[in-house]
């Protein structure tokens, strides 16, 4: 029963690190570029909610709308003001500018909500469900985030396929200049990804703090770090692979803290990183590139 | 502004000297250049470069290897913006224009080494330039999401068609980088011919063709010309390609134009053959 609800767990919180994945994969697949401030934007997509909840009291789902306006247009503004004067630098100065976001932001959270964590209270208001006369209780956070990941899946995968905008995003991911002479407009397309990146931030910001439930200002770091590792792990620039990576990622943490040890869980998942990594390169689900000579 | 090219611009020859007199050839160009140039650091890549290229015209741009072909094509579409001198697409200036804006006034290419979305279906390589051509708000690319749409069905019908063209029709929905070597290039064409433009440029259509499928591409073109009224520039080396399908050449050598004129003329032009073969007197020597 343990190991039944350990999975489930791993699953609920490899969900989250998987729709966090996706924005480092999009963002990585159309702009080339590692957005290291990805993990901030949940933490303030999760504020956003708090702010919204507790301060004006209006209901959670309101709150959660609110999120991922104010994290889109953040997402946006940092790719603007950020990443595009730098698009034809070296990817070590993107790189370096990005980590520089990322503690603006940590600091700027800092400026206006303190230091003090908030108890985040979960937007999901149902209560779980026992079974086999409460062995095995899954949470209802567990079960609407497994599910929101299955539906931004499902949601983004026919996007990418089947809209306009989603076949410009492929088309620039494979051949930037190429897809320009196709009269792509690439900043356009640059814009919408890191849109819908932060809006899936926020979406994950406020599942994770409502599953737990301390929202400090350094809360997105280590899941905006190991989303990325998920991201890697699955194959960066492949949406299926961050979600493979995502949830095998949950299970492994949720694994190693319950059978091996708390303090060395995020070691063992960095440990199953670089095993992954030596055996194959390109991530799980990850395609060769072929290079040309 | 100058509407009209000057006549000396003039890729092909005007009617009365034209090698097609029983074609009505437009007279307006769809392309001009004035004075194109371009620098890159200290060295001198295209100089002077003064053409015009009228709307169902073919015309050939040829050079010996390192003469500047492709940074011509780069200059028109915006690759590359021109240190010096003007392009007019359609009677408007291209300048301060990115190269998706560009695209849109009216100009496609195809690439010397294929660059299709080698991951993507066929189908949806050509849907690529038609979605772009075909001006759509973003409200309804989201609502397409929930249903197929007629813009969809639309854009559909007319990428068959043009696969049609090319007789690709039943590779549709194989994915573009699995395709035999020919069909990637035809592929490229019809995908350039999706976002609808005045003229198509294309930087050696038939390198690495055998005869058959040089002969094949050669009744492509023309067909290209006369079925879309549209303009064809392209870049080759195959001279007989050439010689037989373009109406106007004209021949860089160093970045510079140094012959310009109808097939007969480029044959028989001095400065071509020296280009190309090097002065009689070395020759001589080397003998």
């Amino acid at each position: 029963m343990t190991f039944i609800s350990n999975l489930i767990n791993g699953i609920s919180l490899g969900s989250v690190y998987a729709i966090i994945a996706l924005g480092y994969t999009m963002v990585y697949g159309i702009a080339k570029m590692l957005n290291f401030a990805h993990g901030d934007v949940i933490m303030v997509g999760a504020y956003i909610s708090y702010c919204v909840t507790a301060y004006l009291g209006l209901p959670p789902i309101v709150s959660i709308l609110a999120a991922m306006v104010v994290c889109t247009i953040l997402g946006m503004g940092i790719e603007r003001f950020a990443y595009k004067p730098l698009r034809k630098a070296g990817s070590l100065a993107v790189l370096i500018t990005a980590i520089g976001v990322s503690y603006l932001l940590q600091n700027v959270a800092l400026l206006i909500w303190g230091s003090n964590p908030k108890s985040f209270a979960s937007v999901i208001s149902f209560s779980s469900i026992a079974l086999f006369n409460g062995g095995l209780i899954i949470t209802a956070e567990s079960i609407v985030t497994v599910i929101a990941c299955i539906v931004i899946m499902i949601g983004l995968t026919v996007f990418t396929k089947k809209s306009k905008i989603g076949k410009g995003m492929r088309a620039v991911s494979e051949d930037k200049d190429a897809a320009e002479l196709m009269g792509i407009n690439v900043n356009v397309t640059i814009s919408v990804t890191f849109a819908i990146g932060s809006a899936l931030a926020a979406i994950a910001g406020v599942l994770l703090c409502s599953a737990y439930p301390t929202l400090q200002p350094t809360t997105g770091a280590m899941p905006g770090i190991k989303a990325f590792t998920a991201a890697v792990f699955g194959g960066i620039g492949s949406i299926p692979g961050a979600m493979v990576g995502g949830i095998l990622l949950g299970i492994i943490e949720i694994f190693s803290k319950s059978y091996i040890s708390t303090a060395l869980s995020d070691a063992i998942v960095f440990a199953v990183l670089i095993i992954v990594l030596l055996v194959k390169p390109t991530g799980i689900l990850g395609k060769k590139i072929m290079e040309k000579v | 502004m100058c509407q009209m090219a000057e006549n000396k611009d003039r890729m092909v020859p005007l009617p009365s000297k034209s090698i097609v007199p029983e074609r009505d050839v437009d007279k307006t160009p769809i392309l001009e250049t004035h004075h194109l140039g371009i620098d890159f650091g200290g060295l001198t890549a295209v100089d002077e470069l003064s053409i015009a290229v009228g709307r169902t015209e073919i015309a050939g741009l040829i050079g010996p290897n390192g003469a500047g072909k492709t940074t011509v094509f780069n200059l028109l579409t915006n690759v590359y913006a021109p240190t010096r001198g003007t392009i007019m697409l359609d009677g408007k200036s291209t300048a301060r224009k990115t190269t998706d804006q560009v695209n849109r006034m009216g100009i496609a290419r195809t690439f010397q080494n294929i660059r299709l979305f080698g991951k993507m279906s066929v189908l949806d390589n050509v849907k690529v330039g038609l979605h772009n051509s075909i001006n759509q708000p973003l409200v309804s690319s989201i609502t397409r999401l929930f249903g197929y749409s007629s813009s969809e069905k639309k854009a559909r019908d007319e990428a068959m068609e043009l696969l049609a063209f090319f007789k690709m029709e039943d590779m549709a929905n194989k994915e573009a980088g699995s395709l035999p070597y020919g069909a990637q290039r035809r592929l490229e064409i019809a995908r350039a011919l999706a976002t609808h433009p005045g003229i198509i440029l294309l930087d050696e259509p038939a390198a690495g063709m055998n005869p058959s499928e040089t002969s094949e591409l050669m009744e492509n073109i023309r067909r290209i010309r006369d079925n879309f009224s549209i303009a064809v520039m392209l870049i080759e080396h195959d001279m007989n390609l050439v010689m037989n399908i373009c109406e106007g050449i004209c021949v860089l050598d160093h970045g510079r134009v140094i012959a310009k004129g109808s097939p007969e003329e480029i044959k028989s032009n001095p400065k071509v053959i020296e280009a190309y073969l090097g002065k009689k007197k070395e020759a001589n020597r080397d003998e």
